[in-house]
Parts: C-alpha cells; structure tokens; sequence
C-alpha cells in the first residue's frame, strides 16, 4: 500500500498569545502529487507548514511524512522533506557553495556527493557563477533559487515550497515553474503554497484551501475549477460602440467604446455569443478571462464560504 | 531523484556527518573573521604581560614559589580560553537565531544532542586556538615548563566545555544582542579577575579565601596552573569533581531546552 507523502489529523495550534493558528486541520497528500495549499494572509499556511518540519510545535493531533510519525520518528520523517521557507533563512555571510554544501552535510550527505550536488543545483537554478560571492550580495530572485537549491541537495521525497515565487521576476518564475515540474515528474512529491494563483492552477493537480486555520475545499484541481457556475470574459471590438449589443440569454455590458463584458454560465457557450454579436455587425478582435478561474473560486470560498461555489 | 532518497539512511551515520558539519562550519566562522576571534586575545595577553608580568610584576617579585611572570601565565592562558568559548557559542548560536539560519539546522533531521554537541564542539575549538595563540605569547615572557600535560589537557578541555555550554544557554534565552553582552560582562569577568588568575588566594583574608572557593574559575584556573607548576590553592581532584558536575549539568540543561524549543521554536 503507497503511504501518503503527508497526512495529517485534527492537527491544533494555538500560540502563547492566544491566537488559534489551526482549528483541527486534516489533509493527505498523495505520493507523487503536486499539491497546492492556498489561502490568504494569516490562514495557516505557514504555521501548518512549520509544524509538519517541525519550526513550530502542535498543540494537538498527527502528521506523518511517508508513514512516519512526527512525534515518533521525527528524525527518519524530517530526512524526507525538503522545505524552502517564505522567509530567508540562510547565513548572509556565507557563499551559496558553503550554504548548500552545508545544508547536505546535515541531512548526512557526505561532502565529495554534497560537492557534486552542488553544481548540480547551483547550475540548474543559474546561481553557480555567484557560488563564491557572499549571499547577502545576491539579489532577491537569487537568493531564493538559493533556497530551492539547499532544500534539494539532499533529494528530499517531499519538497514543501512556501511561497517560492514571491518577488521573483516573471521569467524567473516561469523557469522556476519548468524546474518544479521536472522535480515532481522524477517522483518528488511538491506541496506548494502561493499568492499566484496563475501559478497553483499551471502547476499543481490537487488543491485545498485554508481560511482562518480550517481547510475550507480540498479537490482535484480540474474538479475545483468546474465548480465555477459563471466565467466573465473581455471582448475587444474592432469598431467603437457607443451602447452595448442586446444579447438574449447574456449579460453583455460595455466597458468602454471598444470594450465589451460577458458573463457566460456553464451551460451556454461562445458560440451561441459570438454568432449573435455577428448577427448585430460587432467583430471581435480578442477575448481574455477578466480573472483567473481559480482565484474567483478562491475568492468565494474565502470571503463566503464553500456553500457558494 | 526519489530513488537514491526512498532508502532508509543510517541515522548514526547522519548525525556523525551532521555534526562534523557543524563543526566545521564553526571552524569556517572562526577562521572567516580571524581578526575578531583569534587577534584580540593575543593583544590582550600581550598588555596583560608588559604591564602586570614585566613593570609591576618586576616589583611583586616571586608568587606561590614562583616569578610572577609564569605565575600569571597559566591564568591568562585560562582566561583566554573561557572568554572565547563562551564568547563563541553565545555569538554565533544568537546569530543564528537572529538571522533565522537556526532553522537549516532545527528542520534536519540532527536531533538535538547532536546540535548542542556541535557547538559546544565549535567553542573548545575556538578556546583551544586562543589558548594556543596565548600559550605561544607566554612563552615569549616567561618560561613555562608542563608538569602533567594530562591535567593541563584534560583541566582546559573542560573548562572550555563548561562555558562553551553556558554561552549556548546564554544565547537560547538572549533577546537581543545587549542580552549576549550582560553575562560576560557582569558575570564572566567580575568571577575571572577573583579567580587567582593574578593572584594566590593564600594572600586574601580568611573571609576572602573561602569566598573565592565558591568561584568555580578559581578551580579551574588552579587545576590548570597545576599542571604547569605543580602548585594549586585548591585540591585538584575537588577542582575536576566541580568541573565534570558542572559540565554535566550544564549539558543537561542545555539539552533540554533545545529540546523544548526555547527561544527558537513558536
């Protein structure tokens, strides 16, 4: 039987100050998933992630990594996670070479393999010509591919990313996504936290949702998504309009002269709009999504509760 | 990449290269900032001799049976040592914690004796250094001939060890870096300049004399000059009893809010 990569139990945190971080948590992750773990600021995320690596003592409840009990085998559970934290946490007197190699040597790396490693993931995340240069000269991107680079030197079967994308550049990021999914196509398996959403939905096949310490939704990425009864879309028009079209059946608004809104529910399609937009003589140049998909699920299930959905 | 990683890895294995880490990282940090680890006490040894050793203790004359110069040495050599293991660990543990690096360490698999071994481990390589460093000014000053080298080793070992682990406790509960400075400056200091390390204790008032017995550096410091002149103010088998209980306990204490997370766990 495959254990899950994580599963965690009525999992309880309350803080010295009172404040309940998690309220009875329970989550599996499946071997091999890309999984996506959202939520806004002050969710739980971070504090959830702190207790599974340890950072953050529970309250209350359970969690093992591949079978392995955090309060009982908490040393053979923590060589399985690699984490790359929301923070930087590495020493800014230190060169990366020293950071990673050092990192190896404490999940029992020996340092000819740790050396090896080294340039192995320095390379793949483009840090490798600054390996002698001080961290703290790094600028923000680099410092946390650095982050990504320790947390896989000792090729950890479960890597937790807590927001690894945060104040990266956009083609950084996109070739940080293209890294991660080779990682998880080689058997790794990624818990991932993030604010772009963009991100949670290229990315990861399963997601759930934390609000206020409660995992609110928890689902396959694709079984989330058609869950969104209503879709609006952005239509740019070749010529100006100066009054919205009637569309029977579409709530069609105007934005401004070349600009058109549509709400589309899930049982009517484009066709059907476009057709009747022809119909009147307004040609469409180009259509986007006014939001992404996953951020107006997001969105409902935060603000008012899964019931909406 | 999963591979290699599904075998279950000897844990005794680990921690062995864990701390071996460790500890080379802390030589690493020792080494990279030489300037404030390693020079300062040679300077310090050095005016400690000009002016204590060679212009007044010109006119002290001799001490315990000896010239004042090799009665302060092993002292000063002592002195250093505790200073700069102490002065270590408290450092770079609460720099760690400052920096929040603490984390690379608390989310490996090291578990926590490992962690306090490490470091104290880093402090008696840094005391030793110093100590090295101002053995070699001593002799530039005086003559220093080792009467039981055993002693010697095992009494500055220890010593090293005792406050290696008082500055990791010191570090687990500072605050700030003003909290790093209190103890050695209030404490460390005020107990080392009581400690015999310029003086016999034969010289203080009885009521002086027994109070200095409570001052664990006085043993120290004798158990080490022992070793090199073969005079001591205090037995030396109840200086090393006092040292080995002291290291134990200090240990223990250390251990276990490590392990509870003090001060570096939420």
């Amino acid at each position: 039987m495959d254990l899950a990569a994580l599963s965690v139990r009525g999992l309880t945190k309350t803080y010295s100050n009172g404040v309940e971080a998690l309220k009875g948590v329970d989550l599996d992750v499946e071997q091999g998933d890309f999984f996506a773990l959202l939520g806004p600021n002050g969710a739980g995320k971070t504090t959830l992630i702190g207790v599974v690596t340890s950072l953050i003592n529970k309250t209350q409840g359970t969690a093992s990594i591949f079978g392995h009990d955090i309060d009982r085998q908490l040393e053979l559970a923590k060589t399985c996670i690699g984490v790359v934290p929301q923070e930087l946490n590495f020493n800014m007197w230190e060169t990366p070479l020293t950071i990673v190699v050092n990192q190896a040597g404490f999940y029992g790396v020996p340092r000819r393999i740790a050396l090896e490693r080294a340039e192995k993931y320095l390379t793949l995340l483009s840090l490798w010509d600054r390996r002698n240069k001080w961290a703290r000269s790094l600028s923000g991107g680099m410092k946390r591919r650095l982050m990504i680079a320790r947390a896989l030197m000792h090729q950890p079967r479960l890597l937790i990313l807590d927001e690894p994308t945060a104040g990266v550049d956009i083609e950084i990021r996109r070739s940080m996504w293209e890294l991660l999914k080779e990682i998880n196509a080689s058997g790794t398996t990624i818990i991932l936290t993030t604010h772009y959403l963009e991100e949670a939905e290229n990315l990861c096949r399963n997601i759930a949702i934390i609000n206020k310490g409660r995992i609110v939704e928890s689902d396959r990425m694709g079984n989330l998504l058609r869950r969104l009864h209503t879709e609006t879309f952005v239509l740019n028009l070749r010529a100006p309009l100066s009054v919205a079209p009637v569309v029977p059946g579409f709530a069609v608004t105007r934005v401004d002269d070349t600009t058109l809104e549509a709400e589309i529910s899930k049982d009517q399609n484009l066709n059907d709009l476009f057709a009747a937009l022809t119909a009147q003589g307004v040609q469409v140049l180009s259509m986007r999504n006014k939001v992404n998909r996953l951020e107006e699920i997001f969105m409902q299930l935060v603000e008012g509760g899964a019931h909406h959905v | 990449m999963s591979e290699a990683a599904v075998a279950v890895p000897s844990m005794g294995r680990v921690r062995w290269i864990g701390f071996r880490t460790i500890v080379i990282r802390e030589y690493g940090r020792i080494m990279r900032i030489w300037g404030q680890t390693l020079v300062p006490s040679a300077v310090t040894a050095t005016l400690y001799f000009v002016i204590f050793g060679s212009l007044i203790g010109r006119r002290v004359g001799q001490m315990g049976g000896f010239d004042y110069m090799q009665f302060i040495a092993p002292g000063l050599i002592m002195m250093s040592v505790i200073t700069n293991s102490y002065g270590n660990v408290v450092s770079s543990f609460f720099g760690a914690k400052f920096g929040k690096h603490i984390e690379e360490l608390l989310v490996s698999p090291l578990p926590s004796w490992i962690i306090v071994a490490g470091y104290i481990c880093g402090g008696l390589v840094r005391g030793m250094m110093v100590g090295l460093v101002v053995t070699v000014v001593s002799l530039i000053f005086a003559q220093l001939h080792v009467q039981h080298l055993g002693i010697v080793i095992a009494a500055v070992v220890l010593t090293s060890v005792i406050f290696a682990l008082g500055g990791f406790i010191n570090a687990v509960f500072a605050k700030n870096f003003e909290q790093v400075n209190w103890i050695p400056t209030f404490v460390l200091t005020p107990l080392t300049y009581f400690g015999g390390v310029f003086y016999s204790v034969d010289l203080l008032p009885g009521w002086a004399r027994a109070a200095s017995h409570v001052n664990p550096i006085l043993h120290m410091v004798n158990a080490f000059r022992y070793g090199f002149l073969g005079v001591s103010d205090v037995s030396v088998v109840q200086a090393f009893v006092i040292m080995l209980a002291a290291a134990v306990l200090l240990f223990v204490v250390a251990l276990r809010l490590m392990q509870k997370g003090i001060g570096i766990r939420d």
